[in-house]
């Protein structure tokens, strides 16, 4: 690993008023790998996108993409990146084929490149029929398209994603991952922010998870899954006032503390949902504790743990449910955008 | 993915900043004039307003107003509908500012290897190419209406060269106006509360000698009145400002161009600014 990482960041901080929406976020990309950034509304990825792909000048830290630093290097920087955001950035009154030769144009191809690179993308991402149409007339799915062939057209080594598929439908959401490995067998270097723990999972080789803005677990997404114990035991008790009981008998079995992981819950108390050590017989091991403990139980499930199960027990609340202060500051993030 | 990969002659030639500059003006002109072409009903505020705005003056309040020193209202019409035909595109500059800052196509702009200042930059330029046509609009109607100029040609030019001059330096102020607000709504509301006491307390439409003692002043040094009056003059048409004992009134053209210089000195460089630091 002596390559020149494709994105560093160190101890970034950006405020918006009273409100941290980066509190020393450090990054590692390594060149050609796809890297999530996974995290809830507000907890700051979009600001570290904007950061990064020079738009937002950090309050404190320092970053570098392919070498060169986002604030003092901006110049070189933009050479270098490509950026899709949340919302598509085209102008609706022109024609697909239109938005992508003039946004060729002015990442410095001459027209003749521009009006070759536009057609091979247009093709390549479905949008050939469309090509001479409005972009006002494009459904969601096919603007989200045009406006990650917009990214592309100057060959960006490092591309930006910030929630390429939020708000399209299952289809339109399957296609984008199929382009998005697709351009990673392309060798480009891909940061992709997620709110989806299954996007995610799909297609970043490493992922951090970022609360509060900084980076609060990193690793692949077999890693983080094991950090938490990598399997999950979930119970029905047969007497909902067995609880603590239950517990405390399988407190032995659990990656970390039963209690502080929040994951006793629901149907009166008689549901239990435990983060335990992939071990083999489990099933067969917890039933005996519980039985020595002298506790009911009508039905145990074990299964393997998500990405869900890491972000609850990191975060100690789910992903997609962003809670208040995160509205506050994602609220934040857009008024100063 | 890439069937093609980018080579030397991919790129363009353009390494100075000044060629790299007017190539992003160019290319983002062209995005202006194709949106117009696809949809000339945005031209209206300068094709079928300044229609309306003469007829109705002309046969409608026209002849009720009394200008000092004699002369025809239709002739002296022209002059202040010039001027707020083009100082009025400046609201649509600003909404047109602020729906690309709102779609995030400025973000697009701002992460490529672009001019900073090429995107305003081309925005105004698009916007002047507007006010040519409003101008010869204003001037093909008020033929119509029996509008003559009783100059040299070299006054004409002169007289539509500073009517242009002082319309790019609102559009500058548009610029500044699209910045600064947030919603297309709120430019054009905006927009038509700065731009209707600009457009009426001023000469262009009626001469200052109506007005309360208290209003004259202003209307006096209004822009608005500096423009309509240095235009009257250089058509010779009727000009009731030459009795007006005010130093914009008597210097009408010198008015309008340090107007005009004055606004661009603020706004372009604050427009620039803004954009440079729009949420950073």
């Amino acid at each position: 690993m002596s390559e020149t990482p494709a994105i560093e960041a160190e101890g970034l901080v950006k405020h918006y008023g009273k409100t941290k929406a980066l509190d020393g976020l450090d990054l590692t990309v390594g060149p050609r790998t796809v890297y999530g950034l996974l995290g809830p509304n507000g907890a700051g990825k979009t600001t570290a996108v904007r950061v990064l792909a020079t738009l937002l000048r950090p309050d404190g830290g320092r970053a570098r993409v392919d070498g060169h630093d986002v604030v003092a290097e901006a110049a070189v920087v933009r050479r270098t990146i490509g950026l899709t955001g949340q919302y598509a950035a085209l102008d609706e009154y022109l024609t697909g084929r239109s938005n992508l030769v003039m946004i060729g144009r002015l990442s410095r191809l001459t027209t003749r490149a521009a009006t070759r690179r536009a057609d091979e993308l247009l093709e390549r991402f479905g949008l050939a029929e469309a090509a001479t149409r409005a972009v006002k007339t494009y459904s969601g799915g096919m603007r989200r398209r045009l406006d990650l062939a917009a990214s592309l057209i100057g060959h960006p080594s490092v591309l930006f994603l910030d929630e390429p598929t939020t708000g399209l439908d299952p289809t339109a959401r399957a296609l984008m991952w199929d382009i998005v490995r697709e351009l990673v067998a392309d060798g480009t270097t891909l940061l992709l922010t997620t709110q989806y723990l299954d996007e995610a999972d799909q297609l970043a080789d490493r992922i951090a998870v970022i609360d509060g803005g900084k980076v609060i677990a990193e690793g692949t997404p077999t890693e983080l899954k094991a950090s938490v114990g990598g399997q999950r035991v979930l119970l029905t008790l047969a007497e909902a006032g067995d609880t603590a009981v239950a517990v405390k008998a399988l407190q032995p079995f659990a990656a970390g503390s039963i209690a502080s992981n929040g994951s006793v819950s629901g149907h009166g108390g008689r549901l239990l949902d435990v983060p335990v050590i992939a071990t083999d017989g489990l099933a067969t091991e917890v039933l005996r504790a519980l039985d020595a403990a002298g506790v009911g139980v009508s039905d145990i499930a074990v299964r393997s743990a998500s990405l869900d199960d890491v972000f609850l027990t990191l975060t100690g609340h789910a992903a997609e449910a962003a809670d208040e202060d995160d509205d506050k500051a994602e609220l934040a993030e857009e008024a100063a955008v | 993915m890439t069937a093609t990969t980018l080579s030397a002659a991919d790129l363009t030639t353009a390494r100075g900043s000044l060629a790299q500059f007017l190539n992003d003006v160019w290319v983002l002109t062209k995005r202006s004039i194709a949106r117009i072409r696809r949809e000339p009903e945005t031209l209206s505020e300068v094709t079928i307003q300044p229609v309306m705005f003469v007829l109705m003056f002309a046969y409608v309040f026209g002849g009720a107003i009394a200008i000092p020193g004699g002369g025809n209202y239709h002739e002296y019409l022209i002059g202040g509908m010039l001027g707020m035909s083009l100082a009025q595109t400046a609201p649509g500059t600003a909404v047109a500012v602020v729906s690309d800052m709102s779609t995030g196509l400025i973000d697009r702009f701002r992460s490529l290897p672009m001019s900073r200042a090429a995107v305003l930059t081309a925005r105004t330029i698009a916007d002047l190419l507007t006010q040519v046509i409003g101008a010869a609009v204003v001037a093909g109607v008020g033929l119509a209406i029996g509008w003559r100029v009783h100059t040299g040609p070299g006054d004409v030019i002169e007289a539509f060269a500073l009517a242009l001059l002082f319309g790019y330096a609102f559009t500058w102020a548009g610029v500044c106006l699209g910045m600064v607000l947030r919603s297309p709504e709120a430019a054009q509301q905006t927009g038509f509360i700065i731009f209707l006491p600009l457009t009426f307390i001023s000469s262009a439409f009626v001469p200052t000698q109506g007005m309360p003692g208290w209003l004259q002043p202003i209307a006096e040094w209004n822009p608005m009145s500096s423009l309509a009056a240095a235009c009257r003059q250089l058509f010779g048409n009727p000009n009731p400002a030459a009795l007006v004992d005010a130093w914009p009134a008597q210097h009408a053209e010198l008015a309008v161009i340090c107007w005009s210089l004055g606004m661009l000195a603020v706004f372009a460089p604050l427009a620039v600014h803004l954009y440079r630091n729009k949420g950073r």
